[in-house]
């Protein structure tokens, strides 16, 4: 049955060909090539993009000695889990995941609801000087956080607010080791990116038909009302997009964690500083001045690499559509 | 009683505006505004730490004359990420139009294939740049590699043969260098595909089938819609590339001003680094949007 359709369908389709002369056959063929071509192109591209992934997994399997061993290339002959055990003692794993996930999600919470009020009221509401505001929030997207960090970092050593503190106990307070200095930032957008984050939801708000809004003004919303009923459900995308952004790029960012969060004890921070632990870890085992060989150091960095970063795959997989979907079919008009 | 003056609606308007923005400007005064200046005014001076605070003394421009003529480094961090960005840029932009052309089209399994695409925002951020950029091992590998075969790569191979020519090898050597990079390149465009890729939803399919039926081939319907209707696009994703790529954490520049300043605590040389490093940075931005913006279609 299947059979004799498809060969009506090859009569058919050589019919159609002599009928366009032979117009048919070649675009046929042009379009299976391009396609073969695509996908060739497509694999080889998404093949450079996973292959160092691939390769620190490979390598966190391995002993020491397949490390030095030039017939061994991806699949370890040793296989072994030592090189997890070990990098979790040296990074205090778990207290360091559970600290990064509380605060990256509170950083990221804060900094989405900040930038969702600020990117409402430039998308919707006119007012004196917006061209001049919204010029400022380029100019925090522009300024390279390390311009301000000395000024920022000496500003929250010897904190205060117009002297009132000084007034009081005689002495500035120093606010260097908790985390309100990046709470205060967060919350007056200043942190991580917000500035990217204010762009999009206000180019999403902005597209939004201003008759929605009328008509709740109409029905007797007021105009905090109208935000929170009307605008935020339909915002939901962007502001799933936004968080999740906040929160990969909180979790992996070093930089601010190093400038404000000193005392906390975070995984990128762990991550930075594990080299050092090695070779601490390495000299109280074999004696002083006995340090672990480059190879080995590289392989305990994949291994740590890898494991702060599989909860960020864990969240990627789970919310692929969150990330990207949501950003790339709303068809935001930049 | 005296009659409360009503407030008109544009007049309430504003007061809701200002209240919604409000975060941001008290954000942006108190950490951005303030510390900006306080960091011109550190660029210019020598600042020393104490226990009850800093102070600082006026020094003139002396910061900046150390930056550019007596440091050993800076001058050459500085022209050397300028000229890099030349070139990646614009090759990060061709890259992340082509794949976002590729992604835009029907085919099985796009969604992997998205998905994988956009792994490197996630994975090149942060710490993570950082220790992919030092890895001394995949270089050692790599030595190996070259030592033991005659042939390291096919792009050194095919440069040989090409550049024994003479003529334009210097152009040869630009498209190696990028094709060797392509790896960071594909790396570094997740954001840039992503934004395009959203544009190019925004092309309603009528146009293209209204050209198609008045005799338009896919190359011309190519240059004469969908790019006319991206090129809004194109502009934000050049200043986004170089502010990308100049501001990263693997960036030398920004290496050498972060070690300036946390371990040796030289606060007004950093800021006077960073300024000069922040207006390069600036006027680059300015001519480049400048000069696109002209060329920009607004499609309303």
């Amino acid at each position: 049955m299947s059979r004799a359709s498809a060969k009506i369908e090859r009569d058919k389709f050589w019919e159609r060909n002599r009928k366009s002369g032979g117009y048919l056959l070649k675009k046929t063929a042009a379009s299976g090539l391009y396609k073969i071509a695509r996908a060739i192109l497509l694999f080889g591209l998404c093949f450079l993009i996973i292959q160092p992934l691939l390769n620190k997994i490979s390598i966190s399997f391995m002993e020491e000695q397949d490390l030095y061993d030039a017939t061994i290339i991806s699949i370890p002959r040793n296989f072994t889990t030592a090189n997890y055990k070990l990098t979790n003692e040296l990074l205090e794993y778990w207290v360091c995941l559970k600290n990064t996930v509380f605060v990256a999600l509170l950083v990221s919470v804060i900094q989405v609801a900040a930038c969702t009020l600020v990117g409402y009221g430039f998308a919707r509401y006119k007012f004196p000087l917006k061209n001049f505001w919204f010029a400022c929030v380029m100019i925090s997207i522009l300024v390279p956080p390390q311009t301000i960090s000395s000024s920022l970092y000496l500003h929250f050593s010897f904190f205060d607010v117009f002297g009132i503190f000084k007034a009081i106990t005689g002495k500035t307070l120093n606010l260097q080791n908790s985390m309100a200095p990046y709470i205060m930032m967060c919350m007056g957008c200043m942190g991580l990116k917000s500035g990217l984050y204010i762009y999009l939801i206000r180019q999403f708000f902005r597209n939004i038909p201003k008759e929605l809004e009328e008509a709740a003004y109409v029905d007797g919303c007021g105009k905090l009302k109208t935000f929170i009923r009307i605008m935020l459900p339909d915002a939901k995308p962007i502001l799933t997009s936004c968080f999740l952004f906040a929160y990969v790029w909180q979790w992996t960012d070093s930089y601010y964690a190093r400038l404000f969060l000193g005392r906390v004890k975070l995984l990128p921070k762990a991550l930075t500083g594990l080299t050092g632990r090695l070779s601490d870890w390495y000299a109280s085992l074999h004696g002083v001045g006995v340090m672990p060989s480059s190879a080995y150091e590289q392989a305990m960095i994949a291994t740590g690499l890898l494991m702060t970063i599989i909860p960020l795959l864990i969240i990627y997989l789970v919310a692929q559509k969150g990330f990207v979907e949501s950003l790339s079919q709303s068809g935001i008009k930049m | 009683m005296k009659p409360k003056k009503k407030k008109t609606l544009a007049q309430k308007n504003a007061i809701a505006g200002y209240l919604f923005i409000l975060p941001f400007i008290i954000g942006f005064i108190a950490f951005l505004g303030y510390p900006l200046i306080e960091s011109i005014r550190m660029s210019f001076s020598e600042v020393t730490v104490g226990s009850g605070g800093f102070t600082m003394r006026f020094i003139g421009i002396n910061n900046y004359k150390k930056a550019f003529t007596l440091d050993p480094e800076f001058n050459r961090l500085l022209t050397e990420s300028i000229s890099g960005m030349a070139y990646k840029v614009p090759a990060t932009l061709v890259f992340s139009f082509f794949v976002a052309l590729l992604l835009n089209q029907d085919f099985k399994g796009r969604g992997v294939v998205r998905a994988i695409f956009f792994l490197p925002v996630i994975l090149s951020s942060g710490v993570i740049v950082g220790l992919e950029y030092n890895n001394t091992l995949l270089q050692g590998m790599e030595d190996l590699v070259r030592e033991s075969s005659n042939n390291s790569s096919i792009t050194t191979t095919l440069q040989s043969i090409l550049d024994t020519g003479g003529m334009g090898s210097k152009f040869f050597g630009y498209v190696f260098d990028i094709l060797d990079s392509v790896y960071d390149i594909a790396i570094a465009a997740g954001i840039q595909i992503i934004i395009f890729l959203s544009g190019l939803q925004t092309v309603s399919a009528s146009m293209y089938e209204a050209a198609k039926i008045e005799g338009c081939t896919a190359w011309e319907s190519f240059w004469k819609i969908t790019f006319p209707m991206v090129s809004s696009l194109i502009l934000v994703n050049v200043v986004y590339s170089i502010i990308d790529f100049l501001i990263r954490t693997d960036n030398e520049v920004m290496e050498k001003i972060n070690k300036t300043m946390s371990p040796q605590m030289d606060y007004g040389f950093s800021s006077a680094m960073a300024w000069s490093y922040f207006l390069c940075v600036m006027a680059i931005i300015a001519v480049v949007s400048f000069i696109l913006s002209r060329k920009v279609y607004y499609y309303e």
